[in-house]
């Protein structure tokens, strides 16, 4: 014990660092803030120090280089022991990050913590999660598979609709005209030195930040911010009711920081790592490319969006999106801090919320993608063919051939790119099916050049079969009126 | 100005050294910037450009839409598989032939082509083409790329050295030039 203590003495008088160290564990916070609601800063911190450890240790085997990077994940994953582990461990930290720093910013944001005088450490969060978000996306090009390889194509396909600097942030971001192994040095460069080097000195300014300003104190109802006087007010609340951080607010953290690493250990065990998928051959093209979980509402919203005002989305969208963070402590630096008195505040996390998990939701079964291989694996069900005539089922035989189910579910299987056909004659008559046939049209191609007349007769007379029983198939009511009653029937 | 009368020997040294620091921080960017934007500057007419052979016409038969591959023209040690390149070539008949790039005008995904139905559709978002390489419907605001192609002693080759992307179709930029540049 002496000899310890000695060593200890020994370095602190060259160090002198002791006294800043216990100063720091030892500062008051105000009581309040010993909250479950404080510890999700420290746990995201925590999970970025288990993604350098690791990150490290996956270093130490892969190999920058497209011609191998995927062999040496192979490598890890089966080859050398635990390098499944290590990598399971890497990719369940980044998700686990991600989480957490939006949970973390939602607490900031709903706690008002981003007003007066914490502006600065708002903003350098707000750089903390688009650093986050460009590990996430960096660390999957690094997987380099085919999702890697054609994620990549969009990004370039998104940064090259930038007006005038669009095809030449293309060539700096892959480092040359096509994806190649350029474009992995790059991108392992990023995700190795430059972002993780940018990260680590913005946690520190935000953590110095926290120190230096105090934590957030609880909001109240009715305590309001006031630049003028607030911080007197706060040095006031930790003089009357403050307690040292060390051990008062602390072992909180602590529980909550362990609890964290031993889900990411167990979701990395049970789970496993994150692939490689496929190689990264571009000539395979069996493949339908998707992104990591935190990118597929991104995968989501730009199917769903009309052609027209994609290119202007992707680009202003994120702008206004960053600006409004960035701008959000100057709008509104003062007034409530409690979400008890801020209703907007708490529906528009609400609805940010509903939308992005419903936008991750439907990518998860992405119901606008044509299924590539509906047509060769469903045949027509038989109750559709009951009682059919030789054309409707020389009809339904060009339904299967003309691969209508690759955007069309009959009896529940098929695409879903289009609406399922099970009892289209009752929506459309049989000049519409023709005409819907023939020229597309409401999304849907144009089949007139691909069709003989005699296959668009056969595939419109089983189009029409399709009604529950009992129901008449939808008829002109104009074409009746003319035909059979040229008297009383009322026009559609 | 009494500044300017008073200032000290250190002052003013303190400044030179700033000064002769700014010179050298300027002459040592300035060879940094150039390797950083290198793959922007390097010199498109030569390398990546040129004409690259698909194969002899008859491997394309008439009226059919075929998958060819091809291998870049630049290739470095560290590509691996990511130099081989696919395209759907369409020979319309004789020496009449379309080569679309593989990637979809929207985001880049690798289209399919459906011979029965007679489209390209693309698994991301769902885009499809008609045959000839037109746009039919979902996201994408325009048909699919076009490769610049000549048939040269029964051979087809094009000209496919660059990521076509909606900000730069290569087709498009290649076909402003004479083919030969």
């Amino acid at each position: 014990m002496r000899l310890i203590s000695q060593v200890g003495d020994w370095l602190d008088r060259r160090l002198q660092l002791a006294a800043t160290v216990r100063e720091t564990a030892g500062h008051r916070v105000p009581r309040n803030t010993a909250s479950w609601f404080y510890v999700f800063g420290s746990a995201a911190l925590t999970v970025f120090i288990l993604q350098i450890i690791t990150g490290i240790l996956l270093a130490v085997v892969y190999v920058p280089s497209a011609a191998e990077a995927w062999n040496s994940l192979q490598l890890l994953n089966h080859q050398i022991t635990l390098g499944w582990y290590i990598r399971a461990l890497h990719g369940w930290g980044s998700e686990f990050m991600i989480a957490i720093v939006l949970i973390h910013m939602v607490q900031v944001f709903l706690f008002g913590a981003y007003k007066y005088p914490r502006e600065l450490t708002w903003i350098v969060g707000v750089f903390l999660l688009l650093m986050t978000l460009g590990m996430a996306f960096s660390g999957q090009v690094l997987r380099f598979d085919q999702d890697a390889y054609w994620g990549l194509g969009i990004g370039a396909s998104i940064s090259s609709r930038v007006p005038i600097l669009g095809p030449a942030t293309v060539k700096l971001l892959l480092g040359g005209p096509i994806i190649a192994g350029a474009t992995l040095s790059r991108f392992f460069a990023l995700h190795v030195f430059v972002i993780p080097g940018l990260l680590i000195a913005f946690v520190g300014l935000h953590l110095l930040m926290v120190l230096k300003l105090g934590i957030n104190d609880w909001p109240m109802p009715g305590r309001v911010v006031n630049r003028s006087t607030y911080t007197e007010e706060y040095e006031e609340l930790v003089k009357k009711d403050g307690a040292p951080f060390v051990p008062y607010a602390i072992w909180k953290d602590l529980f909550f920081t362990a609890f964290v690493l031993l889900a990411v250990a167990a979701c990395a065990f049970y789970f496993g790592p994150f692939g490689p998928s496929g190689r990264p051959d571009p000539t395979i093209i069996q493949t339908a490319p998707r992104p990591d979980y935190f990118f597929l509402w991104l995968y989501a919203l730009l199917s769903l969006l009309p052609p027209s005002l994609e290119t202007p989305a992707l680009l202003i969208g994120p702008v206004v999106v960053i600006a409004g963070l960035i701008l959000l402590p100057f709008l509104f630096g003062e007034g409530e801090k409690s979400w008890r008195r801020r209703p907007v505040a708490v529906l528009s996390i609400m609805l940010i919320a509903v939308t992005l998990g419903t936008f991750t939701h439907l990518a998860g079964y992405a119901p606008w993608s044509p299924q590539m291989n509906a047509w060769s694996g469903d045949p027509v069900p038989q109750q559709f063919l009951k009682n059919t005539t030789a054309l409707e089922r020389q009809g339904a035989l060009v339904f299967q051939l003309k691969q209508c189910r690759n955007c069309h579910a009959l009896g529940n299987e098929g695409g879903q790119r289009g609406p399922a056909l099970d009892q289209v004659a009752v929506r459309l008559t049989q000049d519409q099916l023709i005409r819907q046939v023939i020229q597309g049209g409401g999304n849907m191609p144009a089949y007139g050049k691909n069709l003989s007349p005699a296959e668009t007769t056969a595939l419109v007379s089983f189009l029409m079969t399709l009604h529950p029983p009992g129901h008449m198939p939808a008829r002109d009511a104009a074409l009746q009126h003319i035909s059979t009653a040229p008297a009383a029937v009322p026009q559609q | 100005m009494p500044d300017e009368n008073t200032i000290s020997r250190r002052g003013l040294f303190m400044k030179l050294g700033i000064l002769f620091n700014g010179v050298v921080a300027v002459g040592l960017a300035v060879p940094v910037v150039r390797y950083v934007l290198s793959s922007l500057t390097r010199s498109r007419a030569n390398a990546y450009l040129s004409w690259v052979p698909l194969g002899h016409i008859n491997e394309f038969p008439e009226g059919e839409t075929r998958l060819a591959t091809f291998k870049n023209q630049v290739v470095m040690p560290s590509d691996g598989e990511t130099v081989n390149t696919a395209c759907w070539v369409r020979r319309i008949e004789g020496e009449q032939f379309q080569v679309f790039a593989i990637n979809c005008a929207h985001l880049g995904c690798p289209v399919r082509w459906f011979p029965q139905s007679g489209l390209f559709l693309c698994p991301c978002h769902g885009g499809a083409y008609y045959r000839d390489g037109s746009r039919a419907s979902g996201p994408p605001e325009r048909g699919l790329f076009e490769y610049p192609h000549k048939v040269e002693n029964g051979l087809i080759a094009i000209q496919a050295g660059e990521l076509p992307t909606p900000g730069a179709p290569t087709a498009a930029l290649s076909k402003e030039r004479p083919p030969c540049a």
